[in-house]
Protein backbone atom coordinates (compact mmCIF):
# COMPACT_ATOMS: atom_id res chain seq x y z
CA UNK A 1 0.00 0.00 0.00
CA UNK A 2 2.83 2.31 1.19
CA UNK A 3 4.71 1.75 -2.10
CA UNK A 4 1.26 2.02 -4.24
CA UNK A 5 1.21 5.45 -2.33
CA UNK A 6 4.80 6.40 -3.33
CA UNK A 7 4.32 5.51 -6.78
CA UNK A 8 1.24 7.30 -7.16
CA UNK A 9 3.05 10.86 -5.43
CA UNK A 10 5.74 10.73 -6.99
CA UNK A 11 3.47 10.07 -10.59
CA UNK A 12 1.80 13.44 -10.08
CA UNK A 13 5.33 15.08 -9.59
CA UNK A 14 5.96 13.92 -12.82
CA UNK A 15 3.26 14.96 -14.32
CA UNK A 16 2.54 18.11 -13.17
CA UNK A 17 6.88 18.88 -13.17
CA UNK A 18 6.84 21.50 -16.18
CA UNK A 19 9.84 23.56 -17.15
CA UNK A 20 13.05 21.72 -15.68
CA UNK A 21 14.53 20.16 -12.72
CA UNK A 22 14.16 22.60 -10.45
CA UNK A 23 10.31 23.43 -11.18
CA UNK A 24 9.52 20.09 -9.42
CA UNK A 25 10.96 21.29 -6.32
CA UNK A 26 8.09 22.42 -4.80
CA UNK A 27 5.85 20.10 -6.39
CA UNK A 28 8.30 17.33 -4.15
CA UNK A 29 7.77 19.60 -1.08
CA UNK A 30 4.06 19.62 -1.61
CA UNK A 31 3.48 15.66 -1.83
CA UNK A 32 6.24 14.56 0.32
CA UNK A 33 6.50 17.37 3.49
CA UNK A 34 3.16 18.56 3.45
CA UNK A 35 0.54 15.59 2.24
CA UNK A 36 2.66 13.01 3.68
CA UNK A 37 5.03 14.00 6.23
CA UNK A 38 7.62 11.65 5.09
CA UNK A 39 10.47 13.72 5.17
CA UNK A 40 11.58 16.62 6.77
CA UNK A 41 12.05 19.93 5.39
CA UNK A 42 15.54 20.04 7.03
CA UNK A 43 16.20 16.67 4.80
CA UNK A 44 14.70 18.41 1.96
CA UNK A 45 17.15 20.49 1.97
CA UNK A 46 19.89 18.35 2.45
CA UNK A 47 18.26 16.55 -1.04
CA UNK A 48 18.84 19.52 -2.99
CA UNK A 49 22.82 19.74 -1.75
CA UNK A 50 22.97 16.33 -2.76
CA UNK A 51 21.89 16.72 -5.67
CA UNK A 52 24.23 19.72 -6.71
CA UNK A 53 27.24 17.33 -6.53
CA UNK A 54 25.29 13.52 -8.25
CA UNK A 55 24.68 12.75 -11.15
CA UNK A 56 20.80 12.81 -12.21
CA UNK A 57 18.15 15.51 -12.36
CA UNK A 58 16.92 16.74 -8.50
CA UNK A 59 13.51 14.90 -9.37
CA UNK A 60 14.79 11.24 -9.77
CA UNK A 61 16.86 11.79 -6.62
CA UNK A 62 14.17 13.09 -4.19
CA UNK A 63 12.38 10.25 -5.46
CA UNK A 64 15.26 7.83 -4.49
CA UNK A 65 15.51 9.54 -1.30
CA UNK A 66 12.05 10.03 0.14
CA UNK A 67 11.64 5.65 -1.32
CA UNK A 68 14.55 4.83 0.35
CA UNK A 69 13.90 6.43 3.61
CA UNK A 70 9.76 4.85 3.88
CA UNK A 71 10.63 1.62 1.84
CA UNK A 72 14.07 0.24 1.80
CA UNK A 73 15.58 -0.32 -1.85
CA UNK A 74 11.65 -1.43 -2.78
CA UNK A 75 10.87 2.23 -2.35
CA UNK A 76 13.38 3.77 -4.21
CA UNK A 77 12.51 1.65 -7.22
CA UNK A 78 8.93 2.53 -6.83
CA UNK A 79 9.48 6.25 -6.38
CA UNK A 80 11.21 6.59 -9.05
CA UNK A 81 9.44 4.58 -11.43
CA UNK A 82 6.48 6.45 -10.81
CA UNK A 83 8.18 9.74 -11.45
CA UNK A 84 9.42 8.74 -14.91
CA UNK A 85 5.66 6.71 -15.75
CA UNK A 86 4.27 10.24 -16.86
CA UNK A 87 7.62 11.00 -19.01
CA UNK A 88 7.62 7.98 -20.68
CA UNK A 89 3.73 7.66 -21.92
CA UNK A 90 3.72 11.24 -23.49
CA UNK A 91 7.47 11.45 -24.95
CA UNK A 92 6.36 8.09 -26.75
CA UNK A 93 3.04 9.63 -28.13
CA UNK A 94 5.01 13.39 -28.58
CA UNK A 95 7.69 10.91 -30.23
CA UNK A 96 4.76 8.73 -32.59
CA UNK A 97 3.07 12.79 -33.64
CA UNK A 98 6.23 13.75 -34.90
CA UNK A 99 7.70 10.84 -36.67
CA UNK A 100 4.40 10.60 -38.54
CA UNK A 101 3.08 14.29 -38.59
CA UNK A 102 7.01 16.15 -38.34
CA UNK A 103 6.94 17.30 -42.64
CA UNK A 104 4.05 18.85 -41.99
CA UNK A 105 4.26 22.30 -42.79
CA UNK A 106 2.52 23.21 -39.48
CA UNK A 107 4.81 21.06 -36.83
CA UNK A 108 7.86 21.32 -39.21
CA UNK A 109 7.18 25.23 -38.32
CA UNK A 110 6.81 25.08 -35.02
CA UNK A 111 9.99 23.12 -34.35
CA UNK A 112 11.94 25.43 -36.84
CA UNK A 113 10.40 27.76 -33.92
CA UNK A 114 11.54 25.89 -31.37
CA UNK A 115 15.35 24.95 -32.69
CA UNK A 116 17.08 28.33 -32.06
CA UNK A 117 15.04 28.40 -29.01
CA UNK A 118 16.51 25.44 -27.39
CA UNK A 119 19.99 26.55 -28.72
CA UNK A 120 19.02 30.03 -27.00
CA UNK A 121 18.21 27.53 -23.68
CA UNK A 122 21.50 26.00 -23.88
CA UNK A 123 23.37 29.39 -23.84
CA UNK A 124 21.87 30.78 -20.86
CA UNK A 125 22.65 27.43 -19.19
CA UNK A 126 26.05 28.02 -20.06
CA UNK A 127 26.17 31.42 -18.54
CA UNK A 128 24.96 29.82 -15.06
CA UNK A 129 27.16 26.82 -15.42
CA UNK A 130 30.42 29.19 -15.62
CA UNK A 131 29.20 31.73 -13.10
CA UNK A 132 29.34 28.42 -10.72
CA UNK A 133 32.03 26.70 -12.02
CA UNK A 134 34.36 29.88 -11.69
CA UNK A 135 32.47 32.29 -9.01
CA UNK A 136 31.22 29.72 -6.92
CA UNK A 137 27.58 30.49 -7.25
CA UNK A 138 24.79 31.76 -9.38
CA UNK A 139 24.42 34.90 -8.44
CA UNK A 140 27.77 35.68 -6.96
CA UNK A 141 29.29 38.86 -8.47
CA UNK A 142 32.01 38.43 -11.58
CA UNK A 143 34.88 39.64 -10.34
CA UNK A 144 37.79 38.71 -12.20
CA UNK A 145 39.89 38.85 -8.84
CA UNK A 146 37.15 36.07 -7.16
CA UNK A 147 38.01 33.82 -10.09
CA UNK A 148 38.86 30.26 -8.94
CA UNK A 149 41.80 29.81 -10.68
CA UNK A 150 42.61 25.52 -10.54
CA UNK A 151 38.59 25.43 -12.03
CA UNK A 152 39.29 28.00 -15.34
CA UNK A 153 42.61 25.20 -16.00
CA UNK A 154 40.66 22.45 -15.41
CA UNK A 155 37.69 24.43 -17.70
CA UNK A 156 40.33 25.28 -20.52
CA UNK A 157 42.08 22.30 -20.80
CA UNK A 158 38.66 20.06 -21.04
CA UNK A 159 37.51 22.97 -23.81
CA UNK A 160 40.79 22.48 -25.51
CA UNK A 161 40.11 18.47 -25.86
CA UNK A 162 36.78 19.03 -26.70
CA UNK A 163 37.97 21.42 -30.11
CA UNK A 164 40.40 18.66 -30.69
CA UNK A 165 37.00 16.45 -30.77
CA UNK A 166 39.85 13.06 -29.89
CA UNK A 167 38.96 12.41 -26.69
CA UNK A 168 35.07 11.07 -26.05
CA UNK A 169 32.25 13.44 -23.85
CA UNK A 170 33.15 10.47 -20.85
CA UNK A 171 36.92 10.46 -20.82
CA UNK A 172 36.73 14.34 -21.04
CA UNK A 173 34.72 14.20 -17.84
CA UNK A 174 36.57 11.70 -16.13
CA UNK A 175 40.11 13.42 -16.51
CA UNK A 176 38.49 16.66 -16.11
CA UNK A 177 37.53 15.22 -12.01
CA UNK A 178 41.17 13.36 -11.68
CA UNK A 179 42.73 16.66 -13.07
CA UNK A 180 41.28 18.70 -10.88
CA UNK A 181 42.27 16.57 -7.60
CA UNK A 182 45.43 16.18 -8.90
CA UNK A 183 45.33 20.18 -8.90
CA UNK A 184 44.55 20.96 -5.46
CA UNK A 185 46.82 18.01 -3.96
CA UNK A 186 49.90 20.04 -5.88
CA UNK A 187 48.23 23.48 -4.67
CA UNK A 188 48.19 22.06 -1.29
CA UNK B 1 27.25 10.10 -42.61
CA UNK B 2 24.12 9.01 -41.07
CA UNK B 3 24.32 5.26 -40.08
CA UNK B 4 21.37 4.03 -39.09
CA UNK B 5 22.43 1.29 -36.03
CA UNK B 6 20.86 -2.39 -36.76
CA UNK B 7 19.36 -3.55 -33.45
CA UNK B 8 21.50 -6.15 -32.00
CA UNK B 9 22.31 -6.91 -28.69
CA UNK B 10 25.39 -5.17 -28.82
CA UNK B 11 23.70 -2.30 -30.30
CA UNK B 12 21.16 -2.64 -27.26
CA UNK B 13 24.70 -2.59 -24.73
CA UNK B 14 26.34 0.34 -26.75
CA UNK B 15 23.31 2.67 -26.33
CA UNK B 16 22.81 1.18 -22.55
CA UNK B 17 26.12 1.61 -21.86
CA UNK B 18 26.83 5.05 -23.44
CA UNK B 19 23.60 6.47 -21.49
CA UNK B 20 24.48 4.95 -18.36
CA UNK B 21 28.22 6.34 -18.38
CA UNK B 22 26.83 10.08 -19.10
CA UNK B 23 24.18 10.08 -16.73
CA UNK B 24 26.53 9.18 -14.45
CA UNK B 25 28.90 11.68 -14.92
CA UNK B 26 26.67 14.16 -15.09
CA UNK B 27 26.87 16.15 -11.94
CA UNK B 28 24.42 19.12 -11.02
CA UNK B 29 21.45 17.54 -13.22
CA UNK B 30 18.98 19.03 -15.74
CA UNK B 31 20.80 20.54 -19.23
CA UNK B 32 23.61 19.42 -18.45
CA UNK B 33 22.50 15.64 -20.25
CA UNK B 34 21.98 17.48 -23.44
CA UNK B 35 24.69 18.59 -24.84
CA UNK B 36 26.42 15.54 -23.73
CA UNK B 37 23.94 13.18 -25.25
CA UNK B 38 24.82 15.26 -28.17
CA UNK B 39 28.00 15.02 -28.50
CA UNK B 40 27.88 11.23 -28.07
CA UNK B 41 25.09 10.20 -30.41
CA UNK B 42 25.82 12.97 -33.18
CA UNK B 43 29.60 13.41 -32.78
CA UNK B 44 30.38 10.00 -32.01
CA UNK B 45 28.38 7.06 -33.18
CA UNK B 46 26.51 9.30 -36.07
CA UNK B 47 23.12 7.81 -35.11
CA UNK B 48 21.42 11.25 -35.56
CA UNK B 49 21.93 14.23 -38.16
CA UNK B 50 22.32 17.32 -35.94
CA UNK B 51 19.10 18.82 -37.10
CA UNK B 52 16.99 15.65 -35.82
CA UNK B 53 18.80 15.90 -32.59
CA UNK B 54 17.92 19.52 -31.74
CA UNK B 55 14.17 18.69 -32.85
CA UNK B 56 13.93 15.59 -30.64
CA UNK B 57 15.67 17.86 -27.62
CA UNK B 58 12.96 20.63 -28.46
CA UNK B 59 10.11 18.16 -28.24
CA UNK B 60 11.43 16.51 -25.11
CA UNK B 61 11.98 20.20 -23.42
CA UNK B 62 8.57 21.65 -24.28
CA UNK B 63 7.04 18.47 -22.59
CA UNK B 64 6.45 17.66 -18.73
CA UNK B 65 8.82 15.81 -16.83
CA UNK B 66 12.79 16.00 -16.48
CA UNK B 67 14.65 16.97 -19.84
CA UNK B 68 17.29 14.51 -18.95
CA UNK B 69 15.09 11.94 -19.12
CA UNK B 70 12.79 13.00 -21.65
CA UNK B 71 15.48 13.80 -23.99
CA UNK B 72 16.95 10.13 -23.22
CA UNK B 73 13.34 8.64 -23.83
CA UNK B 74 12.86 9.93 -27.25
CA UNK B 75 16.32 9.58 -28.52
CA UNK B 76 15.97 5.87 -27.98
CA UNK B 77 12.71 5.24 -29.14
CA UNK B 78 14.05 6.97 -32.25
CA UNK B 79 16.86 4.60 -32.25
CA UNK B 80 15.06 1.74 -31.71
CA UNK B 81 11.18 2.13 -30.62
CA UNK B 82 10.04 0.86 -27.27
CA UNK B 83 12.73 -1.66 -26.79
CA UNK B 84 15.09 1.50 -27.23
CA UNK B 85 13.24 3.94 -24.89
CA UNK B 86 13.31 1.25 -22.28
CA UNK B 87 16.94 0.72 -22.36
CA UNK B 88 17.59 4.83 -21.94
CA UNK B 89 15.48 5.55 -19.51
CA UNK B 90 16.60 2.42 -17.11
CA UNK B 91 20.51 4.00 -18.26
CA UNK B 92 19.13 7.29 -17.35
CA UNK B 93 17.43 6.38 -13.82
CA UNK B 94 19.63 4.08 -12.55
CA UNK B 95 22.94 6.11 -11.70
CA UNK B 96 21.07 8.48 -9.42
CA UNK B 97 19.40 5.74 -8.11
CA UNK B 98 22.50 3.60 -7.49
CA UNK B 99 24.48 6.34 -6.09
CA UNK B 100 21.54 8.21 -3.99
CA UNK B 101 20.62 5.14 -1.86
CA UNK B 102 24.25 4.66 -1.52
CA UNK B 103 24.57 7.84 0.40
CA UNK B 104 21.60 8.02 2.06
CA UNK B 105 22.76 5.48 4.32
CA UNK B 106 26.18 7.03 4.49
CA UNK B 107 25.40 10.91 3.74
CA UNK B 108 27.27 12.13 7.11
CA UNK B 109 30.73 10.64 5.97
CA UNK B 110 30.31 11.90 1.96
CA UNK B 111 29.25 15.15 2.39
CA UNK B 112 32.27 15.68 4.49
CA UNK B 113 34.47 14.32 2.22
CA UNK B 114 36.95 16.86 0.28
CA UNK B 115 38.59 14.39 -1.81
CA UNK B 116 34.67 13.74 -3.27
CA UNK B 117 33.97 17.20 -3.24
CA UNK B 118 37.10 18.22 -5.27
CA UNK B 119 36.46 15.37 -7.80
CA UNK B 120 32.76 16.42 -8.20
CA UNK B 121 34.22 19.98 -8.67
CA UNK B 122 36.42 18.93 -11.58
CA UNK B 123 33.26 17.09 -13.04
CA UNK B 124 31.40 19.88 -12.85
CA UNK B 125 34.48 21.78 -14.53
CA UNK B 126 34.53 19.51 -17.40
CA UNK B 127 30.47 19.42 -18.06
CA UNK B 128 31.21 23.20 -18.45
CA UNK B 129 33.88 22.74 -20.88
CA UNK B 130 31.77 20.22 -22.76
CA UNK B 131 28.53 22.48 -22.69
CA UNK B 132 30.38 25.10 -24.12
CA UNK B 133 32.05 23.50 -27.00
CA UNK B 134 28.33 22.44 -28.08
CA UNK B 135 27.09 25.72 -27.57
CA UNK B 136 29.82 27.62 -29.99
CA UNK B 137 29.17 24.79 -32.47
CA UNK B 138 25.27 25.27 -32.54
CA UNK B 139 25.46 29.03 -32.14
CA UNK B 140 27.91 29.58 -34.91
CA UNK B 141 25.33 26.80 -37.33
CA UNK B 142 22.19 28.82 -36.86
CA UNK B 143 24.41 32.28 -37.32
CA UNK B 144 25.87 31.03 -40.25
CA UNK B 145 21.92 30.23 -42.06
CA UNK B 146 21.71 33.64 -42.30
CA UNK B 147 17.92 33.97 -41.77
CA UNK B 148 17.07 36.82 -39.85
CA UNK B 149 13.91 35.30 -37.67
CA UNK B 150 15.91 32.58 -36.28
CA UNK B 151 18.57 34.81 -34.78
CA UNK B 152 15.74 37.23 -33.43
CA UNK B 153 14.25 34.06 -31.75
CA UNK B 154 17.70 32.94 -30.47
CA UNK B 155 18.63 36.38 -29.07
CA UNK B 156 14.88 37.37 -27.58
CA UNK B 157 14.66 34.00 -25.68
CA UNK B 158 17.91 34.38 -24.37
CA UNK B 159 17.39 37.98 -23.26
CA UNK B 160 13.61 36.32 -21.94
CA UNK B 161 15.20 33.38 -20.40
CA UNK B 162 18.40 34.67 -18.86
CA UNK B 163 17.89 38.25 -18.17
CA UNK B 164 13.81 37.99 -17.49
CA UNK B 165 13.68 35.23 -15.53
CA UNK B 166 10.53 34.30 -17.55
CA UNK B 167 9.13 31.33 -17.02
CA UNK B 168 10.09 28.40 -19.69
CA UNK B 169 7.08 27.05 -20.51
CA UNK B 170 5.78 30.72 -21.76
CA UNK B 171 8.90 31.21 -23.92
CA UNK B 172 8.57 27.78 -25.91
CA UNK B 173 5.35 28.55 -26.27
CA UNK B 174 5.90 31.80 -27.63
CA UNK B 175 8.59 30.41 -29.91
CA UNK B 176 6.16 27.60 -30.88
CA UNK B 177 3.84 29.93 -31.94
CA UNK B 178 6.19 32.11 -34.35
CA UNK B 179 7.27 28.95 -35.50
CA UNK B 180 3.92 28.47 -36.28
CA UNK B 181 3.00 31.58 -37.57
CA UNK B 182 6.32 32.39 -40.00
CA UNK B 183 8.50 29.89 -40.56
CA UNK B 184 6.34 27.12 -42.19
CA UNK B 185 8.50 27.50 -45.24
CA UNK B 186 11.47 25.11 -46.17
CA UNK B 187 13.80 27.09 -46.32
CA UNK B 188 13.82 27.29 -42.43
CA UNK B 189 14.44 23.57 -42.18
Amino acid sequence: MLLLQLYWSFFMVGIFCVGGGYASMPLIQAQVITQHNWITMQEFMDIFAISQMTPGPIGINAATFVGTKIAGLPGAIMATMGFVTPSLIIMIVLARLFFKYGNVGALRGILNGLRPAVVALLASALIVFLNVTLWGSENSSINIKDIDIISLVVLITAFMACRSKTPGVIQTLAASGILNLVLHLIAK
Amino acid sequence: MITPPPKTTSFYWELFKSTFLISAFTVGGGFVIVPLMKAKFVDGYHWFEEKESLDLVAIAQSAPGVIAVNTAIIMGYKLAGLQGALVTILATVLPPLITLTIISSCYETLITNNYIKIVMKGLQCGATAIILDVSIDLIRKELNKKLLLPCLIIIGTFIANYVFKINIMYIILFDALIGFLFLKNPKYN
